[in-house]
């Protein structure tokens, strides 16, 4: 029937094909800066400096990528890749892990603050850390949390998104489970590992896929708070690797750390599309 | 809506409660506070002292021609990038929604650039507009215009504006195809009998239909281009030339951090506070409409 009504609807012949041309272009034209910087990362300076660049990749690949991850400009590449890793699962894990626990609490609970719990939480939705960055920053220097993954991971796990999403969907749990649970005399604790995570998997999943990208490409605060290259997260680092002077900057370098900063989220994303965009419009709601 | 079957006991509620509880109070309510007090404060030249002022950084910021030129900039800042990253995304949502066959390939090659850091995409678009290297500024060359972001305004910010709508576009096709997609067919197919051909089916029947998805991209895209473009902004122009691109994030992150003028920064800072929680109200609005929809 489906199929009927679109036969209907849809142009067919020339109308199709000119739709395809359209959507063809259209990503050839979207793709176009990443495709340049791939061709940037596989051949020397000599052939960057003296535009046009080439169109098509060189021979340099091993040479500029092994060249970045090694050595890079002011601290390896794959150090850097580490220290992301590390922030964006950190981000993920923990906000995940937090969530999790208070919105047990608010939905399965009554007790004294609860209400005043829920909107202090309610609060800090939305509200960026780029709006409180002085403060924040006193408070992590105050630590001792600068250039520590502690410092980069714990101010941006302070927001409620994950905490309404999972209070959302444990309203919809029935309450038959909860009920049968305190009949056969399980705790709370036992009824939130037994059936609340096992009943969470997709929710988990596809939050985590948002908030790894979310910490992946962070920026404004690794580069407050990460004075030390050895901490540098990829995305921050990048900027770091261009010249303070008149020099010309080491361009296939820093397209092959540009390349190796978007692999790992272009994965995540693409690997785990649905989830991703299950994720997407869940966290929006 | 509320539970009906609850467990009993408030000591281990609490105890679950608290790790949330305790991050959001120290790096987010001490914060938040802290910007709000030092905002009435002004500290002396060797930041030994302050001075209560009250409402003193505040007026000086509203009247200071460069806060209000970063107003004016944000406004037209976030203003084409919502338009650039919204128009050629519901283009190709439509074009993807037509076809039967691939659309789901195409959806698959048109998410990759949200993957992409805004500061990531920054670089990558300085180096195709970089003035001396730059493929994109060389073929301008050669035809006999003469790209220099560097020195120019407006080509400054066309650039910023153009490299924070890049994987923007990825989201909001996202956002727009699944609406498509959950347009009624019947009614695609009601018009389509009385004649009604595609471009004035799409503006009179599908263009209404999706205006709780587009109203809600809306919001979201704005709150975006005011916060998260900070990377794209510091790769590309540092807010230059003469503060052409200098929006109000990185404002208060230049006085803040670079100039080192507490006070103001942290008026900044509560001035966004307030611009974000409007938005915010606005977006639940969105929300509740969206529900009875």
């Amino acid at each position: 029937m489906a199929r009927e009504v679109h036969g209907m609807v849809e142009k067919r012949g020339a109308g199709l094909w000119l739709t395809h041309l359209i959507m063809i272009a259209g990503v050839l034209v979207i793709f176009f800066p990443i495709w340049l910087a791939f061709v940037a990362s596989t051949v020397t300076q000599a052939e960057i400096i003296r535009p046009p660049m080439p169109v098509w990749p060189g021979d340099q690949f091993l040479t500029n990528y092994r060249n970045a991850l090694v050595s890079g400009v002011n601290v390896p590449v794959a150090t850097m890749l580490l220290n992301s890793l590390i922030m964006a699962v950190g981000i993920a894990v923990g906000k995940i892990v937090i969530s999790l626990l208070s919105a047990f609490a608010i939905v399965y609970f009554r007790f004294p603050a609860r209400t005043l719990f829920f909107w202090l939480i309610f609060i800090t939705l939305m509200l960026p850390v780029e709006v409180r960055i002085v403060p924040t920053y006193e408070v992590v220097a105050g630590f001792g949390m600068l250039n520590s993954y502690s410092g980069l991971i714990l101010p941006l796990i302070a927001s409620a998104t994950a905490t309404f999403l999972f209070r959302q969907f444990f309203l919809t749990i029935p309450d038959e489970l909860a009920e049968a649970a305190r009949v056969d005399g399980a705790g709370p604790m036992r009824f939130f590992w037994d059936i609340v995570v096992p009943m969470s998997r997709t929710n988990v999943a596809a939050l985590f896929v948002i908030l790894f990208i979310y910490g992946w490409n962070q920026y404004l605060w690794p580069l407050l708070i990460t004075t030390d290259p050895e901490m540098n997260t990829i995305v921050m680092g990048i900027k770091q690797m261009f010249p303070s002077g008149d020099d010309f900057a080491h361009w296939p370098t820093i397209m092959a750390t540009s390349i190796l900063a978007m692999i790992p989220p272009v994965i995540v994303v693409v690997s785990m599309q649905k989830l991703f965009v299950r994720g997407l419009v869940d966290s929006e709601k | 809506m509320e539970k009906r079957v609850t467990f009993k006991g408030w000591v281990l509620p609490l105890l679950l409660i608290a790790p949330q509880a305790i991050i959001s109070a120290v790096f987010f309510f001490y914060p938040a506070g802290q910007a709000v007090w030092q905002s009435l404060f002004i500290p002396d030249p060797f930041g030994l002292s302050k001075q209560f002022v009250g409402l003193e950084n505040f007026q000086y910021l509203l009247s200071d021609p460069y806060y209000r030129a970063s107003f004016v900039t944000t406004a037209i800042f976030s203003g084409l990038v919502t338009l650039c990253s919204m128009v050629p995304a519901l283009f190709l949502a439509v074009l993807a929604d037509r076809l039967i066959k691939g659309a789901g390939t195409y959806r698959t090659l048109l998410i990759w650039p949200y993957a992409v850091a805004p500061a990531v995409a920054g670089v990558l678009w300085l180096f195709m507009f970089n003035t001396r290297v730059g493929v994109v500024s060389w073929y301008l060359g050669q035809l006999g215009y003469d790209w220099n972001h560097v020195l120019n305004d407006g080509e400054a910010m066309g650039l910023v504006v153009i490299a924070s709508s890049w994987g923007r576009i990825s989201y909001n096709f996202l956002f727009f195809f699944a609406a498509l997609q959950a347009v009624p067919k019947s009614i695609i197919e009601a018009a389509a009998i009385d004649g009604a051909h595609f471009w004035r089916r799409f503006f009179t029947i599908v263009l209404p239909l999706l205006s709780p998805t587009t109203f809600f991209l809306l919001v979201v895209n704005v709150v975006y281009s005011f916060f998260e473009t900070f990377g794209v902004i510091h790769t590309i122009t540092g807010g230059g030339p003469q503060q052409a691109t200098t929006i109000l994030v990185y404002k208060v992150f230049s006085d803040g951090f670079v100039g080192q003028d507490l006070g103001s920064s942290s008026a900044q800072s509560v001035i966004l506070l307030l611009v974000v929680g409007a938005l915010t109200v606005l977006q639940f609005k969105v929300l509740e409409k969206r529900v009875h929809y």
